[in-house]
């Protein structure tokens, strides 16, 4: 199929979904008749109406949906020279793809062992770092929303912002300080004569892996404090006057309760960890594979933006299932994580 | 009782190893800056200097990286804080099958990775401006503020709509029953009671905005804010200039944010004291007339 047939497609699929839902929505105004109340220029009046309209409009149209749809266009097109661009050769493929899985354009004679290992492990250590980040900060969390008088909570809350404002960057150079061969930690271990080589951690990826733990920590927190703060303490006290020992009143009481939170920090720190690309950059080895930076190389290294769009898709179909799998497994709507 | 003790050190014990993982790789960062060795190390610390600092100063694509950063930021709040408005404005309106749909497109960027925003923003203008040959619309500063402004707004939206849970209707049909147009409720009604969280949503988006890295990597092109001047300069190898730079913004965004929250907290106080008084003279009313009801 040529990729003219994707341009149409793109342009018209808002405008179709759009006009769907306001023959919809005249047609139920239709049928409820005078019960239906006042429209929505006489609601806001027109001046009001036409901002809402052209703010949220240009928004989600051309800020959120038609790049998205444009990116997930390119990823199926072929690499041409920029003066082939929508010639009879521009036709949909699934070449990129088939390089992410095999390692060529054309050829399934071998797996991309390179590529899909770094998209393998930066699958399953952003899973681990988000179970680690809970359990990390859900004792803190806890104490924060349930236990902690009224000042000591907002002095750790004052605590708690001022390093979630670090930026990304350097909080990842705060732990190359620590983990460099001439680091703080190696220096250390010399001088405790516990070894006389200083230990390459960033070879090791101990300095990646910690940093990413480190890095996204404070969403898991505030995500968690949130939650928590809303149970009611009586029913722990309930609990309590009843016998129950303290692993029950966590399990059976404050985590279900804490549900939606859990899993709203847990998406974010996964998406955030997944994601991120500052980290691994400035703390990963030469040979550390971590996805992210793969897909920035595809554009600025490559010049292949076609394959690197089909990786980003790639790097997004994976945080969506995630995200859809953490919903199904806590029986949540996106409605109740999306705060 | 002596197992209450116990668990009360352990948790003591386990809340100060939290802050000082927190904590600690930030203030050896900072104490680098202020050491003279050339390697930024903090031990031994052979002397206090302030040297490094006054590198910074000195130095053209930071100075350039930090006016750029400025400039976006506040571009971005121009952008993402009325539109992050209509947004919650129009949730509470929008046709009710057509919500949820809606909801989920406008929620959507603050769940996708920063790296896919920029690549999307990019894939999409440049193909938009080669259709079109509007090429000034291809560039970094642009593109960097279109990038960050389609999730920074997702995020003023979700303050803005925090706010608007606890407005009063009824006010609003107060002001109509008084003769006010719909126009002049929306500006002298509606406004004046979002104003605090107008103001919440322009730090938060200031500092998103200054802070991000991911999606202005690919947004940014050849240009430079000050987060990617960093990055390229880390990258490269540590400098104890690079550390007083770290401890530099640390200072602007962190004092910026700890204010930001001292200020909020205060206005809540007060908030909250006035609610008290309100009720306590409304039951002194009520407690006077009782023969009326």
């Amino acid at each position: 199929m040529h990729s003219s047939v994707g341009q149409v497609v793109i342009f018209a699929l808002p405008a179709v979904v759009v006009a769907a839902f306001a023959i919809l929505a005249i047609r139920d105004r239709r049928r409820a008749g005078p019960a239906a109340g006042p429209g929505f220029v006489a609601t806001n009046g027109w001046p009001v109406a036409i901002f809402l309209i052209v703010a949220v409009g240009l928004w989600t149209v051309f800020m959120i949906v038609l790049p998205m749809l444009s990116m997930i266009d390119l990823s199926f097109r072929p690499r041409l020279p920029p003066p082939q661009w929508g010639s009879a050769r521009d036709i949909y493929t699934l070449e990129n793809y088939r390089y992410f899985l095999f390692g060529s354009t054309t050829s399934t004679a071998s797996w991309n062992t390179t590529h899909l290992k770094a998209f393998g492990l930066t699958i399953w250590v952003s899973i681990l770092i988000t179970i680690l980040d809970f359990v990390v900060c859900y004792p803190i969390a806890f104490y924060m929303a349930q236990v902690a008088r009224p000042a000591r909570l907002r002095l750790f809350m004052l605590m708690l912002i001022a390093p979630y404002w670090v930026n990304e960057i350097l909080r990842a150079f705060a732990f190359r300080l620590l983990f460099a061969s001439q680091g703080v930690i190696n220096r250390a271990l010399m001088g405790a004569g516990i070894t006389d080589q200083p230990i390459d951690f960033i070879a090791a990826d101990v300095a990646l892996y910690s940093g990413l733990a480190y890095a996204y920590l404070l969403m898991m927190m505030f995500a968690l404090y949130n939650a928590i703060e809303t149970l009611d303490r009586n029913q722990i006290e309930a609990a309590r006057d009843l016998g129950a020992p303290w692993w029950h009143i966590h399990l059976f009481i404050v985590l279900p309760h804490a549900k939606p939170g859990i899993a709203s920090g847990a998406t974010l720190v996964f998406m955030l960890t997944a994601g991120a690309l500052a980290a691994p950059l400035v703390l990963g080895g030469p040979r550390t594979l971590w996805f992210t930076p793969i897909v920035y190389d595809r554009f600025y290294q490559a010049f292949n933006w076609q394959q690197g769009a089909a990786y980003a898709l790639i790097l997004l179909v994976a945080c969506v299932v995630f995200v859809l799998l953490v919903l199904k497994i806590f029986k949540l709507r996106l409605g109740e994580i999306a705060k | 009782m002596t197992s209450r003790t116990i668990q009360k050190a352990m948790l003591g014990f386990y809340i100060a190893l939290f802050f000082a993982y927190l904590f600690g790789p930030l203030v050896v960062m900072g104490a680098t800056a202020f050491n003279t060795p050339a390697y930024p190390t903090f031990h031994p610390f052979e002397g206090f200097t302030l040297k490094w600092f006054a590198n910074l100063a000195n130095d053209r694509d930071i100075v350039y990286g930090l006016k750029n950063s400025v400039w976006i930021g506040i571009l971005v709040v121009a952008v993402s804080v009325p539109v992050g408005l209509a947004g919650a404005i129009l949730l509470t309106q929008v046709y009710s099958r057509a919500q949820s749909f809606y909801y989920l497109i406008v929620v959507s960027p603050v769940l996708t990775p920063g790296v896919i925003i920029g690549i999307s923003t990019v894939v999409f203008w440049r193909h938009l401006t080669d259709i079109t040959g509007l090429k000034f619309i291809y560039d970094g500063t642009v593109l960097t503020v279109l990038a960050q402004s389609s999730f920074i707004s997702a995020y003023t939206m979700l303050i803005f709509l925090a706010r608007l849970a606890r407005f009063d209707r009824t006010l609003e049909e107060a002001a109509l029953d008084l003769g006010a147009s719909r126009t002049q409720v929306f500006f002298h009604v509606l406004i004046p009671f979002m104003m605090p969280a107008i103001g919440s949503a322009i730090v938060i988006a200031f500092l998103s905005s200054f802070e991000n890295y991911n999606t202005t990597t690919f947004a940014i092109l050849a240009d430079k804010t000050l987060t990617t001047v960093l990055a390229g300069r880390i990258r490269v190898g540590t400098t104890p200039a690079l550390s007083a730079l770290a401890v530099a913004i640390v200072a602007v965004t962190v004092v910026g944010a700890v204010l930001f929250e001292l200020f909020k907290r205060r206005e809540q106080d007060i908030a909250a004291r006035r609610a008290a008084a309100a009720a306590r003279s409304e039951a002194a009313e009520t407690a006077a007339v009782p023969a009326h009801a």
